[in-house]
């Protein structure tokens, strides 16, 4: 029972930040390596605003998940939009070089030590029991409540909402839909801003259950194999994908041998492109030429 | 690698001058200058200064291999640093497990990274991009897997200790003797290169890159040259990995990171695509530039104030230059250095001529 809980966890954890993949390469066929860093960058600023509004962790949260959405426009604004027409494996690399710039300059600012926002913000991150004898941490099932809440609210935004519509527009035929009048850059930006949004959430959630530190960069780049496992262009295949890397990760790690945590997702991922490179839900592509 | 025509107009009469690698008077004095300064370099220079131009030795002989691969064949690797290490780490098993002297190590690590070639490559001939870029990735980590998983199960858990290679029964130690071997290494690595490169072999693997369907409507086999691409450069970045070794007297997997993939690529990137000259500048710039900050932020004011954060500030400002390489000079030291030498070849006119100009 309580495997089952910790696969739901994790696979929680992986969907969140998956879909942040998923959301940019989706609109715009650009693979966003710096996705880890966004994330853990997202935590730093709940540490920032976590000293700012010491008492109320609900400000706090919202105030860091609204500044990490900036963050991401101005990633796109400054850098990636000059990368549109360049060959995608540029583009690829530049996020590669961004990734790295965010990680030196965050522990520039915030230094190497280990960080506990939820000690800030003063909540108690106590576990909760669950039916069967499982437990989950408070921050935990907040987790899974938020993995569920993002994916209902960006499913029901791409079907329905205007920009949605334009969004999917987008990255199926870009040249249409700039003809129809749809302002490509505006579209591309609010991609990467809702996909460091969601990244941040889940660093922060990450952040607040088990503390903060450089390696919360490399949860970001083993959530990758989810959204690849899935489909790099499908939501609903990412989270199939967090649920199967997850999984895998969680009984290997129980029965075979915990040093395995950090190349089971990897695995999964050579296994995948082997058998079926475009993933279980995603649109079998022209895959590009270097 | 294309020659560019001099403004001379110097043309080729005969075959033996086809093949000749060193042809015009001025490339001869080049390259003796360039032995004169090379050559007494170690003797002259301080152990720091030894140390920096043998790590740029080492790294220049793994760049050429992920340009082979990367600038000329067109197959991104982003699993380079798994190569070197699965080659560190053959020589690091086969000393500490069977006491195996240089010369069978050396060959041996070449031999693993050939296998291992193969098995990076496979994905290459179904994935291409971004998808055989992320297959290497996972390669990757799978390679430092297993290198830490041995480290591990055999109780080396902070890293493996190696003696120093003996040639000819002395044991080579001193910086002096490991320029000139790394030197003569990377050079070797150099001529293969260009020789490969001027082959049907380099002709094959321009076309692949140009257009795969053409080649191989053109007749060439694209899936073997793919692997042999792999297989060449996988070998090469094996044997480099294997020098770092020895070089280092010690292996571990903390030195293979990602991040040392990272820089292999940046090395080609920063020293431009197509061009062996870049790699080599390429890595002489990756390798120096931490050195160059270290020594930036020290004649700065206040630099006790920075000490503690000097590993950052290097990783942030490495990230900073290779995003400015990619966004503002995406050819890199090599397109700077071609601008710079048309200038002055034109000079005091502006621009080439359009008529027969070359390409």
């Amino acid at each position: 029972m309580q495997l089952a809980v910790n696969i739901l966890v994790l696979a929680a954890i992986y969907a969140l930040i998956a879909c942040g993949y998923v959301l940019v390469y989706r609109v715009s066929r650009v693979l966003n390596l710096a996705h880890g860093e966004l994330m853990m960058l997202g935590a730093y600023l709940l540490l920032m605003t976590a000293t700012q509004f010491s008492s109320h962790w609900l400000v706090a949260i919202a105030a860091a998940v609204g500044l990490s959405l900036i963050v991401g426009v101005l990633v796109y604004l400054f850098l990636m939009r000059k990368m549109t027409g360049e060959m995608v494996l540029a583009a690829v690399l530049t996020t590669v070089a961004l990734g790295i710039l965010l990680r030196g300059a965050v522990v520039f600012v915030w230094s190497a030590q280990q960080q506990y926002p939820a000690q800030r913000l003063e909540i108690a991150n106590f576990a909760i029991a669950l039916p069967g004898g499982a437990r989950i941490s408070l921050c935990a099932a907040l987790l899974v409540a938020t993995t569920a809440l993002v994916y209902g609210g960006l499913l029901a935004f791409l079907r329905f909402g205007r920009w949605g519509v334009r969004m999917r527009a987008a990255g199926q035929n870009p040249l249409l839909a700039a003809q129809r009048g749809i302002d490509l850059h505006a579209i591309y930006a609010l991609a990467w801003g809702l996909s460091t949004l969601t990244g941040a959430l889940a660093g922060m959630l990450i952040a607040l259950d088990s503390g903060l530190d450089q390696t919360m960069a490399i949860i970001g780049l083993k959530a990758f194999p989810a959204a690849l496992v899935g489909g790099l262009d499908s939501l609903v295949g990412a989270l199939a994908g967090a649920l199967i890397v997850a999984g895998a990760e969680v009984l290997l790690i129980h029965y075979v041998d915990p040093l395995l945590s950090e190349v089971v997702p990897f695995l999964v991922l050579i296994a995948m492109l082997i058998v079926r490179p475009w993933g279980l839900f995603g649109t079998r592509e022209e895959l590009d030429r270097v | 690698m294309s020659r560019r025509p001099r403004a001379s107009g110097y043309f080729r009469t005969g075959y033996a001058q086809d093949l000749a690698l060193v042809e015009a008077r001025t490339e001869r004095v080049a390259l003796a200058v360039l032995l004169l300064v090379l050559l007494p370099f170690p003797f002259l220079a301080s152990p720091f200064l030894l140390d920096l131009a043998n790590q740029v030795l080492l790294a220049s002989i793994g760049a050429l291999a992920l340009m082979l691969l990367t600038g000329y064949a067109g197959q991104v690797s982003l699993g380079h640093a798994g190569l070197m290490a699965a080659g560190a780490f053959t020589v690091g098993i086969l000393f500490k497990e069977a006491q195996a002297p240089v010369w069978l190590t050396l060959p041996a690590a070449a031999l693993v990274g050939a296998l291992l070639g193969v098995i990076f490559g496979l994905p290459s001939l179904r994935l291409r991009g971004l998808y055989l870029a992320v297959s290497t990735l996972a390669l990757h980590f799978l390679v430092v897997y297993l290198g830490s998983e041995y480290e591990t199960r055999r109780g080396y858990s902070t890293g493996i200790v190696i003696d120093p290679p003996t040639i000819a029964g002395v044991a080579i130690t001193s910086g002096r003797a490991w320029y000139f071997i790394l030197g003569v290494a990377a050079a070797s690595t150099l001529l293969i290169c260009v020789n490969l490169l001027r082959s049907g072999t380099g002709r094959a693997w321009a076309a692949i890159r140009a257009n795969e369907t053409v080649a191989e409507a053109l007749g060439i086999g694209v899936a073997a040259h793919k692997l042999l691409a792999f297989v060449v450069s996988s070998s090469l970045a094996a044997v480099a990995g294997a020098l770092f070794a020895y070089y280092r007297g010690f292996v571990s997997v903390e030195a293979f990171s990602l991040f040392l993939s990272i820089q292999y690529v940046a090395m080609i990137i920063i020293g431009g695509m197509g061009s062996l000259l870049g790699a080599i500048l390429g890595a002489t710039f990756v390798t120096l530039f931490p050195y160059a900050i270290e020594a930036v932020l020290r004649a700065m004011p206040g630099a006790q104030r920075y000490a503690g954060s000097l590993f950052a500030v290097n990783y942030a400002a490495f990230g900073a230059v290779m995003i400015l390489f990619l966004v503002l000079e995406p050819l890199g030291l090599v397109g700077i250095w071609r601008r710079v030498q048309t200038y002055f070849l034109m000079w005091p006119f502006r621009h080439r001529p359009t008529a027969g100009r070359q390409r």
